[in-house]
């Protein structure tokens, strides 16, 4: 009687699912439960994993309930690679289409908040360019130029308080969030990534530079979203959390 | 960015060493005691940069690492993943290990990953699969390897072999190195009813190039039969400690890891395990 | 607003930037940088914490057969079920009678 892994893995995730034969103690009798072992320790593992990957929405919904989201995800989604410190990438379009926490409309956003974070985390080091370049070339020039951004830079744009909502559940004293669209730039001055909250425009601003627009383009695009946007406040964050790692003609 | 050609040590001193917990980073880097070299899983770097990385380059300067592989998938019945084979060599390129460890075990079943060391049986088709595995793995990073040897819950009938003489055969095969985990001797001899001084006789004690030793939970299987697990989630239990001063006396000292992967305690208690080690193999025959 | 206008006031605007982020604390250098917070790496060898021999009910993943059992802090959060300010037919109820308002 051979165990082919087929056989052996299709009996891990179902816990109904009739052991495989072939399996013994040892000592001439069946396997029995102890293949409970490696059945239990997958679901634990990657339950694990899930729940170190998204702390904000463990927290939200709570520890049981998130034990069960993630024994339901992980028999949808299992990792595709042994990179677990990736493993996830599909929770937020997961949470979109399950029924038991529809009514807490904006936990995807908050799924993909954490996922960022963790993506932020683990992106490759960049050296800022001197900001004073900035104001050295000629005005025009810099309107034409393309601004390349962090590796570690990761933007969230939500119809929901994301950064609210994140900072309520994470800054201690951080008060209630109430009803507010959010777009929440994650910066990585060094090593620590850190969600911030995107002044009116930001949002347009920073996707534009994300997606290789020019610097004069990236303004156009965010005046054209909110006629307020204020570039001041937006370069000094980006300046002072070393985002700013490349200027191009 | 930073150093091309770093300072590296390039093998494992015959003293403890530790699994490396981001958490003692300051307690290792200010007075390590008797631990002489660290242990990183290798799937846990393998980031494009960050404090991990960060961590490990400052890490690597002062410390003899061994560079621990968890998610290869030797045993698997499918072919090795190119991608991740990939991701293995640039890690050893960079990171220059002391030594570059992995198990006899499979994981990825297609294109699934499934986080857990999953058991083989011991036959020639396995065999001629393992090796094959290996001869790949060698040939990318460039460097041997070493096997380490599983924790069992359960047995095949169809094995034809003891895993002892599996092993034995792989590192003839192959070439590579043995790594001796004396715990999952103890869990499995216990689990599978057999007997550990036994395996540890019949085992190829020069193949070996490191030793682990871990903490184990105690079960019970159907018939009320003990049935530990591999939980590296307290200290060495005195049974393990025995057969491992059994093993340094007849093998000889060998670098020898304490593995505490979960409830990780602080570094007082984790430096005493390793003290512990320290003693036994200060006496061991030269 | 012309584009030689738009152009002098991006001057004044990197310039009010460059000067409020000098004012800004440096970041830690060097070995320092190793310190701080640290995400889990989850990449183990060792069976998770808790791995028994105890089979996972499947009452624990039978999709959409659960309600919630236990409150986060989602039920100190007031805002409403959808973003436009629709609410999701069917599970309002079962979350009005789960969490406490």
């Amino acid at each position: 009687m051979t165990v082919d892994q087929t056989t052996f893995r299709r009996a891990l995730l179902d816990p109904e699912a009739q052991r495989p034969e072939g399996l013994g103690d040892g000592q001439g009798r069946d396997a029995g439960r102890r293949f409970d072992v490696y059945r239990n320790n997958v679901t634990v593992s990657l339950s694990e994993a899930l729940e170190t990957a998204f702390p904000t929405v463990a927290k939200l919904v709570g520890a049981q309930n998130f034990k069960r989201l993630a024994a339901t995800f992980l028999r949808q989604h299992l990792p595709s690679s042994p990179l677990m410190m990736f493993y996830g990438d599909d929770m937020p379009t997961f949470l979109e289409a399950f029924e038991p926490t529809a009514t807490i409309g904006y936990l995807p956003d908050i799924a993909r908040l954490d996922l960022a974070l963790r993506h932020s985390y683990h992106a490759a080091d960049a050296q800022p360019f001197d900001p004073a370049t900035l104001q050295a070339i000629p005005p025009e020039q810099l309107m034409a130029s393309t601004v390349t951004l962090a590796p570690a830079t990761r933007l969230i744009r939500s119809k929901w308080p994301v950064h609210a909502i994140w900072a309520f559940n994470t800054v201690p004293g951080a008060p209630k969030p109430t009803m507010a669209a959010q777009d929440t730039l994650i910066l990585r001055a060094d090593l620590d990534p850190e969600p911030h909250l995107l002044p009116a425009g930001g949002g347009a601003f920073t996707d534009a530079l994300l997606n290789g627009q020019t610097f004069g383009a990236a303004i156009e695009a965010a005046t054209t979203e909110d006629a307020t946007f204020d570039l001041s406040t937006m370069l000094a964050l980006l300046i002072v959390n070393n985002a700013l790692t490349d200027l191009k003609d | 960015m930073f150093d091309e050609n770093p300072k590296r040590i390039d093998s494992l001193p015959n003293t403890p060493g530790v699994g490396y917990k981001p958490q003692h980073f300051s307690d290792i880097t200010n007075d390590p005691g008797v631990v002489g070299w660290l242990e990183i899983h290798a799937e846990n770097y393998m980031g494009d940069g960050g404090r991990p990385l960060a961590q490990l380059r400052h890490l690597a300067e002062a410390f003899a690492i061994s560079a621990h592989g968890v998610g290869l998938s030797i045993g698997g019945e499918t072919r090795l993943d190119p991608d991740h084979l990939a991701r293995l060599k640039h890690l050893n390129d960079w990171l220059k290990p002391a030594s570059f460890s992995e198990h006899l075990a499979w994981s990825t079943h297609g294109a699934e990953f499934l986080n857990d060391l999953l058991p083989l049986p011991y036959t020639d088709a396995t065999l001629s699969r393992v090796a094959d595995h290996i001869d790949a793995l060698q040939e990318t990073i460039g460097r041997k390897m070493l096997l380490e040897n599983p924790s069992s819950y359960l047995a095949f009938t169809e094995s034809t072999m003891s895993e002892t003489d599996f092993l034995r055969e792989i590192a003839r095969r192959t070439g590579c190195g043995l790594l001796l985990d004396v715990n999952n001797v103890f869990v499995s001899a216990t689990n599978l009813g057999t007997d550990p001084i036994a395996y540890i006789e019949d085992f190829p004690l020069e193949q070996v190039g490191e030793i682990h030793l871990g903490g184990h939970d105690e079960e019970e299987d159907d018939h009320g039969a003990p049935l530990l697990i591999d939980s590296h989630g307290r200290a060495i239990a005195d049974p393990v400690w025995t057969l491992y001063d059994y093993v340094i006396a007849k093998g000889g000292a060998r670098p020898t890891l304490i593995e505490w992967d979960n409830d990780v305690p602080d570094w007082p208690t984790l430096e005493a395990e390793a003290q512990r080690a320290h003693v036994i193999l200060a006496k061991a025959p030269a | 607003m012309s584009n030689t206008v738009k152009t002098i006031a991006v001057a004044g605007a990197v310039a009010a930037a460059l000067a409020a982020s000098l004012s800004a604390p440096a970041h830690a250098q060097a070995k320092e940088k190793c310190f701080g917070v640290s995400l889990a790496g989850k990449n183990d060898c060792a069976a998770g914490p808790g791995t028994t021999c105890a089979g996972t009910s499947s009452v624990d993943y039978q999709g959409n057969a659960w309600t919630l059992v236990d409150a986060g802090t989602c039920a100190d959060i007031e805002l409403p079920t959808m973003a436009d300010g629709a609410a999701r037919t069917g599970s309002l109820e079962e979350l009005s009678r789960d969490l406490p308002a």
